[in-house]
């Protein structure tokens, strides 16, 4: 699904977030990328989704090279995949609801199919009852648990989560855990940098470490055993 | 696009103005400050503009003819005169006609003139162009059976030169004027699409093309400036035909009148609401811009 050979990303401040990196992740993978804070990860799964574009090297999404993809294609590589972010970036003046159908009224969905999908999505990570409240009236777990459902709702291939329980406490990172192989579960990739080590190690799935812009570990069924 | 995708931007752009108040009341009032200034302005410049012409369309030549010509001459004159490149209007005066005015300004003693008349007859010329009268006249000044040639030389060229200042002036202002507005009201709407940068950045990560995140601002920019004009023109419409009522009662028989609120107001309202629909979209269109490289 994911192949990304020799990447290499050097920022205009001179920062190596990216020293030539090599990876492939499979359809269907569940995988942590761990490593300290600066290391690189963010940029790693930035690049995925073309936020980030690399200074010299290859990335594959299904066959498609990002880096020689052309800006007015990159909304319809978003629409395969599904951005969760650590401070969950949801609409303040919307409510759970509007967030979430959202993601399908920029790609042109019928209301009838909204209307399907987001009901749907919304029973998947419990948040039917609060449908109506804004952002500001729910929890931090809450919160989370909309920004899963904006990025599922339209089926993607691939869930970027990037340290989605970082702000969390530890029940909730447990509820959030479980939406996420739920997921995966339904054959979603998921891709999720953590600092979390507790769920790392007890929830066993592939492991990828990143320290100075470089792949320093890639275990399968892996454990965090990186120290903070 | 379709349809359905257009009448969900109408309506999000609605939503949004309501949505952000605030800021859709800092906008509308930037654009209705500034338009109102641009409105009075307007007025002030285009009357002055109105004074300016008919002050040069005051300007005439009179041309005085040999008072030892006799009629024949004095139409040969009047014919050459007439067929003078840039002369607009031509007016035959007797010379009994000249000493009837004359007459009637300096009183009844010159009626003894009336026996052995020393005028000559006149002919009062209006040019095309204002600008060219002392031109004309000079061109005149050579004609058989022209005695004297008066335009009011050295003034007339002194007042068009005032006048061509004034004009030149105005125009400066005002473009300095509407420089302001679209830098104030732009930057306005800047700022609230600043405050919801995040708003953009999530549109684009969930998959929205350009266009689509565009548009509802674009259309919002639209709203506001629309919006943001009503006060100006209703003000500007209410107070200039007041103005105009009161003012041409006792401007009659003045050499200076106000423009005519019709077309007048009506190219003024329409030039306000296009400044400020233009502005809007393009201030909207110039910010989003910016955040919409994640």
């Amino acid at each position: 699904m994911i192949v990304m050979k020799n990447v290499y990303k050097k920022y205009p401040n001179g920062v190596v977030a990216s020293n030539g990196i090599h990876i492939e992740i499979t359809k269907g993978e569940f995988v942590y990328v761990v490593g300290p804070s600066g290391a690189g990860k963010s940029t790693f799964i930035k690049m995925m989704y073309r936020e980030e574009v690399p200074t010299s090297g290859t990335i594959y999404f299904n066959g498609t090279d990002l880096t020689k993809m052309r800006s007015k294609d990159v909304p319809f590589l978003r629409r395969q995949i599904g951005v969760v972010f650590q401070d969950f970036k949801l609409l303040p003046k919307l409510n759970v609801y509007e967030n979430v159908a959202y993601a399908l009224e920029v790609i042109e969905e019928t209301p009838s199919a909204i209307r399907k999908k987001v009901t749907e999505v919304l029973e998947l990570v419990g948040l039917t009852q609060k449908a109506r409240m804004f952002p500001n009236e729910l929890s931090g777990g809450e919160q989370q648990r909309v920004s899963i459902a904006r990025s599922i709702v339209n089926s993607p291939k691939l869930v970027i989560a990037d340290e989605p329980t970082g702000n969390l406490d530890p029940d909730t990172s447990w509820e959030i855990m479980k939406i996420f192989e739920r997921i995966n579960a339904h054959g979603t990739t998921i891709v999720m940098a953590t600092h979390n080590k507790e769920i790392v190690d007890t929830r066993r799935n592939r492991v990828i470490q990143i320290e100075g812009g470089l792949i320093t570990r890639d275990e399968y069924e892996g454990e965090y055993r990186y120290e903070i | 696009m379709k349809f359905r995708t257009l009448k969900r931007h109408v309506r999000e752009s609605f939503k949004s103005l309501s949505r952000n108040n605030w800021m859709t009341f800092a906008s509308v009032s930037a654009v209705t400050v500034t338009l109102l200034l641009i409105g009075v302005f307007f007025v002030i410049m285009m009357n002055l503009n109105q004074l300016a012409d008919n002050i040069e369309n005051d300007v005439e030549i009179k041309v005085v003819a040999d008072p030892a010509a006799d009629q024949e001459a004095v139409q040969k004159l009047l014919k050459k005169v007439k067929e003078t490149p840039g002369v607009e209007e031509v007016v035959h005066s007797t010379r009994d006609q000249e000493l009837e005015k004359m007459i009637d300004s300096f009183g009844d003693e010159l009626a003894l003139y009336k026996q052995s008349n020393p005028l000559g007859d006149a002919l009062y010329i209006k040019a095309a162009d204002p600008k060219e009268t002392a031109k004309i006249a000079k061109k005149i000044g050579t004609y058989d059976y022209t005695y004297d040639v008066e335009y009011g030389e050295g003034k007339v060229e002194k007042l068009f030169n005032v006048l061509k200042v004034g004009r030149n002036v105005g125009l400066v202002l005002i473009l300095a004027l509407l420089f302001t507005a679209m830098f104030l009201i732009s930057n306005t709407i800047r700022l609230t699409i600043v405050a919801r940068r995040t708003e953009i950045e999530i549109m684009k990560l969930v998959g929205a093309t350009n266009s689509f995140v565009r548009i509802p601002f674009m259309l919002e920019g639209v709203w506001l400036g629309i919006f943001g004009a009503i006060l100006p023109m209703i003000l500007v419409t209410v107070a200039y035909s007041q103005l105009y009522t009161v003012w041409e009662a006792r401007l009659q028989n003045e050499l200076f009148h106000l423009l005519n609120p019709m077309p007048f107001l009506l190219q003024l309202n329409g030039l306000l609401l296009f400044i400020a629909v233009f502005i809007g979209v393009w201030g909207s269109f110039m910010s989003v811009r910016k955040f919409l490289k994640v």
